[in-house]
This record gives structure tokens, C-alpha cells and sequence, in this order.
């Protein structure tokens, strides 16, 4: 049998479509519900997702996070709150079509051009990932050095306006991974003698921490008014949609091309890919004073950027190990726990589990328009759930979840101070995702350094006289200064 | 609560300062001119570096007139007012109860009072809370301790254990 045809017997097993659509109603719900996020989702479903084999595990990781993007759409555009922060770039736009009685408009053209950007960024996944891995079977600690570099370094100045916090928020992040025994040692470092540090601080709790037990402090002050559902009927999303689309391909596809490379960077997601895309949208638009007074035209091309994003973060993922959002940071440590280990190797010796990566992506945007469709009829009675009872019953969820992983008090402990870190932090201008990410990568990066310097054995050139290895040292260096070097020439320019 | 950004630089000047100090004292590879120190040294520099700009720049803030992040301390809406102080600190400490409680007490009794509590104080009606909170409890521990099969304690109730 080969490599494609096992992929889709491992998919269309009537287990795996369960836990596909039992994912899907799952992540539409979390996405709809303003102050649950999608990485809140998949955080949450890890614990759930250590109960099965490697290819639902997955499953249901690709299909809620899909639905989760596109479903925070809907209280946007009905109360104008967004759903998931993916949603925020369009929200106001959306609620106001839907004061001109054009909500039904605003959700058909979210639904319909999330799944085309969703299905754009599975067919750059599909094309580049493999190719990448083959040229990356060649890379050395050296190059893997510089590679995670570079993607902490775009992680920091992608995810904040202010790179100096963001920078804070990373080395947080990566002394965090110092903890315990796996260094080159194996010397136990500041486990201040707890014999639970000794194999470093627990991943899931701490990213269940970060993105859900944060978002429910948040719940817990939040001051503002419950907002009002708008009580207009919705009629056929799906009319107008072919219009939409012969109206605005060019739009459609420079929100997925976009979309896709934003999400393949690490540590910038979904939500910048919408916010940038919205921006672009407006810039290169016929009619950018249309924009704000509830014009489509940003909607699709934002809303086809967000879910093209989060197939495009799988890419650096599955090939080089480097999360490309926060999302595929937490997919990053279930592959390692179903031995599923990412890297080039990932793609020569199991290629049938990287196929079936693909076609779980190709179904998920497939199954998202009856799903979606179905979910936005029935979006008042989840916008009625109380948020007063689903908060508190969420958080246990976590507690429990984040104790299942290792069965220990401990990690129920680590959770919760992760949480409340996160949210004084992200409170004080600190953004969370760099942290996170030196978290992932900070084994990996002083692997690769250590080896590194070892290899060279004293000689720094050896970092840079590697083809590769000196292209990438020469990007990192230059986003690291290249803004500081033209701030300085346009001074000089200015003076 | 915001502090003003010298706060935050001088925090982490101080934990870079703690843990550059902390690494001397790991053991040397012989051998090797790298051993366990070296990645975290590098960190906290880092950190201690970013601590000192951090401090630069909440020192140029306060300077600047009519600022906004002028103070050292700024305290969101919600510190005002009792109730969401309330909420906060139940919010953290139910958490605090399980971790100290659970193995005592057992998952039922900890989740059902964990639950009650922040049903309470997230204005849940009176009536339903005690009732929704064990209904609740017990469907998660139905799914983790007999689908999952996670070994959630029993504590007091060890004895009627189903």
C-alpha cells in the first residue's frame, strides 16, 4: 500500500470523522464565544487529545482551530465583539453591514473566503513543506542555530509595536526552558532541589495557563457592560457570494498569499495576518472611503488572510520544528508526545502521517461550510450561553487537564502561576506569544548553539562560512538592525 | 495594575543580576570552554540588559509632561471596586484550595466547592448554584477518571469510590 493510500485510510476511519466533527461543533462554539480564543481551544483540547492516536489527536487540533477562526466572525458582526482576536482587524466593519441589514452578507462572505483561504494555505503547505524538508535534510546545528534565531527574532518584533517588551517576553520564555535536566550537563538547573522540576516545567500547563486561565482573570474584572445581541433575522448567507467572489479575486488571493506567509513566520498568526491583510485591503482598494461604513471588500480579504494563516504556520512547524504561531507551538509538543517528532526526517521515513496532515486540513475547510452555515443559524442560542457558568466550568477543565497530562498537584501549580503571569504581563504591555515560543525553541536553540560552538571550537566564523548557515545569520542581523540603521539614516536625512 | 516601565527594569535587572550570579556556581565540563552556565548566563545578561533600558525609558516617561504612564503605579477601573477585587482574588484562590485540598478532600468535594464559589461571585442565580456545581463536577469526573482514566482522588470519599 502506499504512502497516500494508508493516509486516507487512516483519516477516513469512522473514528477519525467523529473526532473531526465532534472538533468542528466543538471549536465553532469556542470561537463564538467572545474571550475564548482558538489557541484556548487547542490548549484545552490537549489534555483530551493525550488520550488518542496520533492522527485524531491531530484531527482535531486542524478542524476546531479552523472553525474557531472562522466562527469568531459571528459575535463580531452581531454584537461587535469578535469572537477570537483573529476577528478583531474587520469587527467594526462587520456590525456596521449589519446596521445596514447586510449581516447575512458580512457571515456568508467570513465563511465562504475563510474556507478559500484556509484551503489556499493547505496547498502551500502541501507544495512547499515537502520541498523545504528535503533541502533542510541538509542543515547542520549551525544552520538550525540561525534558523531559530531568526524566527525568535521575527517573533519578537511581528508580535509587539514595542520590540524592547516583546524582547523581555522571550527571554522570560527561554530561561523558563532552562529549568531542569536536559542540558548539555544534564545538571539540574534551578530546580532549587524539587525533584518535579528536575524534568522541566510541563508545557500543556503552562500554555493552559497562559491562554485560558489568563483569558478567565481577564472575565473576572472586566468591567464592561454584557453586550446586546442585534435582534435583526438573517437571511441566506450563501446569496451573493459567486458575485463577491468574481468581484474581488485579486483581493481574495493577495488576503491568502498574504495570510499564508504572515502565518509561516514564527510566532505572528492569525490575528496579524487579518489585521495587515485589512490594512492592505484598505491601501490598494478602488474605494478605501467605503472602508469602516460597512464595505465587504475587507472582510474577504481578511477573512480569507486569517485562515490561510493557520495552514501556513503548520509549514515551519512539520519541517523544521519552529512554531509559526502560538497554535502550532502547542501542536509542537503533542507531535513530540505521539512521537510524532517534527523535522525533515518527519517527511522520508512516515510520510503517509504528513499526508494525512494534508487531507485533514483539506477536509476540515471542506466540512466548514455546512457546519459553519448550520452554526450561524443556530449563533443566538450560543451567543445566550452564560458566561457566568462557562467560565468557572472552563477553568476546572483546566485544572483537571493540566493535572491529566502527568497526574501531579504540581503542574495544576504551574498552570496557575503561569496564568496569572500571563495576564499581569500582557496587563503591563508585555506581549505573550514571544515568550511562549522561547519557551518551545529554548532547548532547541542552545542545543544547536552549544553543538555549535563545540564544532567551532573557539572559532566564530565557523557560525557564518556555511552557504546557508551565513544567509541566515545575515537575515537575522539585518531585522535586528536594519530598523535601528534606517531610523539613524532618516536622522541624518531629516538633519 | 500597571507599574511604571523603571519598575518592571528594575525588576529584571534584579533577576538577571540573581541568576548570573546563581550560574557561577554550576559545574564546569572539563575539557570544554561550554558547560550548563553558559546559555542561561547569556539570558539573564540579556534580561539585565533590557531591564536597564527598561528603566531609561519609564525614567523618560515620568520626565514627559502631562503622560499618561507618568505614575509608578496606575490601577486599572476594576481595583476600585469591591466586588471585582473579590472576584479576582477567588478566582486565584479557588485555585490555591484545589492545589492544597484536592488530595485530602478528594476531586468531588474540591470541584463542587471550587465551582460553587465562582458561580457565587460571577452572579450565577442563587438557586441553581450548588445544584450546577455538583451536576458539573460530576460530569467531568465522569469524563477524566472513568473515560480518560485519569486517577482523580478520592480523599473522604475513598470509601464510596465507584
Amino acid at each position: 500500500m502506499g504512502a497516500w493510500e494508508q493516509a486516507f485510510v487512516l483519516v477516513f476511519q469512522p473514528y477519525n470523522i467523529m473526532v473531526m466533527v465532534a472538533a468542528s461543533l466543538y471549536g465553532l462554539f469556542v470561537g463564538a464565544i467572545p474571550g475564548l480564543t482558538a489557541t484556548m481551544a487547542t490548549a484545552l483540547l490537549v489534555p483530551v487529545t493525550f488520550f488518542m492516536p496520533p492522527i485524531p489527536a491531530i484531527a482535531a487540533i486542524v478542524t476546531a482551530t479552523a472553525m474557531a477562526i472562522f466562527s469568531g466572525d459571528i459575535p463580531g458582526c452581531l454584537m461587535r465583539m469578535p469572537g477570537t482576536p483573529a476577528s478583531a482587524a474587520y469587527t467594526d466593519e462587520a456590525y456596521a453591514m449589519t446596521r445596514k441589514g447586510q449581516a447575512e452578507l458580512a457571515l456568508g462572505a467570513g465563511l465562504v473566503f475563510s474556507a478559500i483561504g484556509g484551503l489556499f494555505g493547505t496547498l502551500v503547505l502541501v507544495v512547499a513543506a515537502p520541498s523545504l524538508a528535503e533541502f533542510a535534510l541538509k542543515f547542520s546545528s549551525f544552520e538550525y542555530f540561525w534558523l531559530v534565531l531568526l524566527g525568535l527574532t521575527c517573533a519578537v518584533f511581528m508580535t509587539s509595536d514595542r520590540p524592547l517588551k516583546g524582547f523581555v517576553s522571550l527571554l522570560i520564555g527561554l530561561l523558563i526552558a532552562c529549568v531542569g535536566l536536559s542540558n548539555p550537563a544534564a545538571f539540574p538547573r534551578f530546580t532549587f532541589g524539587n525533584t518535579e522540576m528536575m524534568g522541566g516545567l510541563g508545557m500543556i500547563p503552562l500554555m493552559i495557563g497562559m491562554f485560558a486561565v489568563s483569558e478567565i482573570i481577564r472575565y473576572a474584572v472586566d468591567t464592561n457592560p454584557p453586550l446586546r445581541i442585534t435582534d435583526k433575522p438573517l437571511g441566506n448567507v450563501f446569496a451573493g457570494m459567486w458575485g463577491l467572489a468574481t468581484k474581488y479575486p485579486k483581493q481574495i488571493l493577495r488576503g491568502s498569499v498574504l495570510g499564508t506567509l504572515v502565518g509561516a513566520l514564527p510566532g505572528a498568526g492569525a490575528d496579524i495576518a487579518s489585521w495587515m491583510s485589512y490594512a492592505v485591503s484598505k491601501k490598494f482598494s478602488k474605494e478605501p472611503e467605503k472602508f469602516g461604513t460597512g464595505h465587504v471588500e475587507g472582510i474577504v480579504e481578511s477573512g480569507a488572510a486569517n485562515n490561510s494563516a493557520l495552514a501556513g504556520a503548520w509549514i515551519p512547524a512539520l519541517v523544521f520544528g519552529i512554531p509559526g504561531d502560538s497554535i502550532t507551538a502547542i501542536v509542537i509538543g503533542v507531535l513530540y508526545m505521539k512521537n510524532m517528532n517534527p523535522g525533515p526526517s518527519l517527511f522520508t521515513n512516515n510520510p503517509e502521517n504528513i499526508y494525512a496532515v494534508y487531507l485533514l486540513f483539506i477536509i476540515a475547510n471542506l466540512i466548514m461550510i455546512p457546519l459553519g452555515w448550520w452554526c450561524i443559524k443556530v449563533s443566538k442560542q450560543i451567543l445566550k450561553v452564560p458566561r457566568n457558568v462557562l467560565m468557572p466550568v472552563i477553568m476546572l477543565f483546566c485544572v483537571v487537564g493540566s493535572f491529566a497530562i502527568n497526574n501531579t498537584a504540581f503542574d495544576v501549580t504551574v498552570m496557575l502561576i503561569a496564568g496569572v503571569a500571563a495576564y499581569v504581563l500582557e496587563e503591563n504591555g508585555f506581549p505573550v506569544a514571544p515568550a511562549i515560543l522561547g519557551v518551545v525553541l529554548g532547548g532547541m536553540l542552545e542545543e544547536n548553539f552549544v553543538s555549535s560552538v563545540i564544532k567551532a571550537d573557539g572559532g566564530f566564523l565557523a557560525f557564518f562560512t556555511r552557504p546557508v548557515a551565513g544567509t541566515l545569520a545575515a537575515l537575522t542581523l539585518a531585522v535586528w538592525f536594519l530598523p535601528l540603521f534606517l531610523r539613524r539614516l532618516r536622522a541624518l536625512a531629516g538633519a | 495594575m500597571k507599574l511604571n516601565d523603571a519598575v518592571w527594569g528594575a525588576l529584571l535587572l534584579l533577576l538577571g543580576a540573581v541568576v548570573l550570579v546563581h550560574v557561577q556556581s554550576f559545574p564546569k565540563i572539563p575539557g570544554q570552554q561550554v558547560g550548563p552556565a553558559l546559555f542561561p548566563g547569556i539570558v539573564a545578561a540579556g534580561l539585565a540588559v533590557c531591564g536597564g533600558l527598561l528603566v531609561l525609558k519609564g525614567l523618560a516617561a515620568r520626565r514627559a509632561v502631562g503622560n499618561a504612564d507618568a505614575g509608578w503605579v496606575v490601577f486599572a477601573p476594576w481595583v476600585r471596586e469591591r466586588h471585582y477585587v473579590l472576584a479576582f482574588l477567588l478566582t486565584i484562590g479557588v485555585n490555591v484550595f484545589y492545589i492544597l485540598a484536592v488530595n485530602r478532600l478528594g476531586f468531588i468535594l474540591v470541584g463542587t466547592i471550587y465551582l460553587a464559589v465562582l458561580f457565587w461571585i460571577f452572579g450565577v442565580a442563587r438557586k441553581w448554584i450548588v445544584p450546577a456545581a455538583i451536576v458539573v463536577t460530576l460530569g467531568i469526573h465522569y469524563a477524566f477518571y472513568k473515560l480518560l482514566k485519569v486517577p482523580l482522588p478520592w480523599g473522604v470519599l475513598q470509601g464510596v469510590a465507584w
